[in-house]
């Protein structure tokens, strides 16, 4: 009956997986350089990182648009 | 080991029994002082005594304190203290009206004892990929993950039985994933979480005969959140309440907006059977019971059930990446 839901559920697990996976092999790993400051450095990674969020809520927002409608017009 | 399951049975019990003796005698006490609020789902004017937070309380503060003369570590004191913050926060909004701004600012205030306990490991561990290192990032983390987790159990305490019933299955499942992490201490500590929701939703499942009020499910989720903190399981502990969060997610897309639940419009209304459908409104919020509602009305008892296998579902996802914690790609 509520299928949809289910998936919605499941694709927010894949996307915390997916998130987890570039947070770890890519953002964590990230530097610019012995001679720039630390600061700088964690102020990019926290940049990507709300960049990743901001992409994450959008994609949710499609799928709960599409599930809703989908559900009011069945 | 025979000491952790020594350990492990007693406060599960304590936690348990505990409630489930004190609870009647709470639901007199508050009917004789007339602190009972109507159930808008209930035909004629039925009415449920609340708050039911004090149970809670001393069901899971008896059970951590005696798990603290067990294992006398710093994790276990923030959680006693937490909670008892948590609920703290949760009365003050029972007792009297707040604005939406209240909770998630004083929540933030009882990350406090995480911290200067120092009973947090600012590695934030993901499943397949390993850890990654963030120590001035997890300072935020944590005093924003309580109230997160203490908004997010409180949004869906919205009919018979959900916020207990979510709580106990979220709690089980994070206990089992601490218990496959090896982290002992801690998994018999959400044990005793799992416990007392559990002995609380035998009073508060449909129909109701007590509500935890703010003062529980705040508390629940203040002491779910401490326990994700101080046993480093903090990715687990958010996909085993993602129900919750989708809950909360489609409020706030919608409503756009942090607002106590009193300032929106109702975003479900009553058939002439008393089932449960989506409003005409097209302002009302979406959330996850207008969702289940979209495509036929059900009644409070079926959404419940609904729920709780969602919950059911997202607690096997939680134990799945506990075990996908163990392995490295």
């Amino acid at each position: 009956m509520n299928g949809k839901i289910y998936g919605f559920i499941f694709v927010m697990w894949i996307l915390m997986l997916i998130g987890g996976g570039l947070v770890v092999m890519f953002v964590g790993p990230l530097t610019f350089g012995i001679d720039v400051e630390p600061i700088i450095t964690s102020g990019v990674k926290v940049l990507i990182a709300l960049i990743l969020i901001f992409v994450w809520v959008f994609i949710l927002t499609k799928v709960k648009n599409w599930i809703f409608k989908s559900q009011v017009k069945s | 080991m025979q000491e952790k399951i020594i350990a492990a049975i007693i406060v599960s019990a304590i936690a348990f029994f505990s409630i489930y003796a004190f609870t009647p005698i709470l639901i007199k006490f508050l009917e004789k002082r007339n602190q009972a609020v109507k159930d808008a789902n209930k035909k004629g004017n039925v009415m449920i005594p609340r708050p039911g937070g004090i149970s809670i309380l001393i069901g899971i503060v008896a059970s951590e304190i005696t798990l603290y003369f067990f294992f006398p570590i710093s994790e276990i004191l923030a959680i006693i203290i937490t909670s008892i913050l948590g609920f703290s926060v949760g009365i003050i909004d029972d007792r009297k009206v707040m604005g939406g701004w209240f909770k998630p600012v004083t929540l933030a205030f009882c990350a406090a004892p995480i911290l200067l306990l120092g009973a947090y490991d600012s590695n934030l561990d993901f499943p397949l990929f390993g850890s990654v290192k963030i120590p001035s990032l997890y300072l935020a983390l944590v005093v924003f993950m309580i109230p997160v987790t203490g908004n997010t159990l409180n949004s869906i305490d919205v009919l018979n039985g959900i916020v207990s019933g979510f709580t106990t299955i979220a709690s089980f499942a994070l206990a089992i994933s601490l218990f496959i992490l090896q982290n002992y201490e801690i998994g018999i500590a959400c044990l005793c979480l799992g416990f007392a929701s559990l002995a609380f939703y035998k009073y508060h499942k449909f129909p109701s005969r007590i509500f935890p009020g703010d003062s529980g499910s705040v508390m629940f989720g203040a002491t779910y959140g401490v326990i994700a903190i101080v046993g480093g399981v903090e990715v687990i502990a958010a996909i085993a309440i993602l129900p919750a969060v989708i809950n909360s997610f489609l409020f706030l897309s919608s409503v756009k907006r942090i607002v106590e639940h009193r300032e929106i419009k109702n975003p479900t209304s009553h058939t002439d059977d008393f089932k449960l459908k989506s409003t005409d409104d097209n302002h009302a919020p979406i959330t996850l019971v207008r969702l289940l509602v979209a495509k036929k009305p059900l009644s409070e008892k079926q959404i419940c059930n609904e729920i709780l296998k969602l919950a059911t579902f997202s607690g096997v996802l939680a134990i799945i990446t506990a075990f996908m914690m163990e392995v490295k790609i």
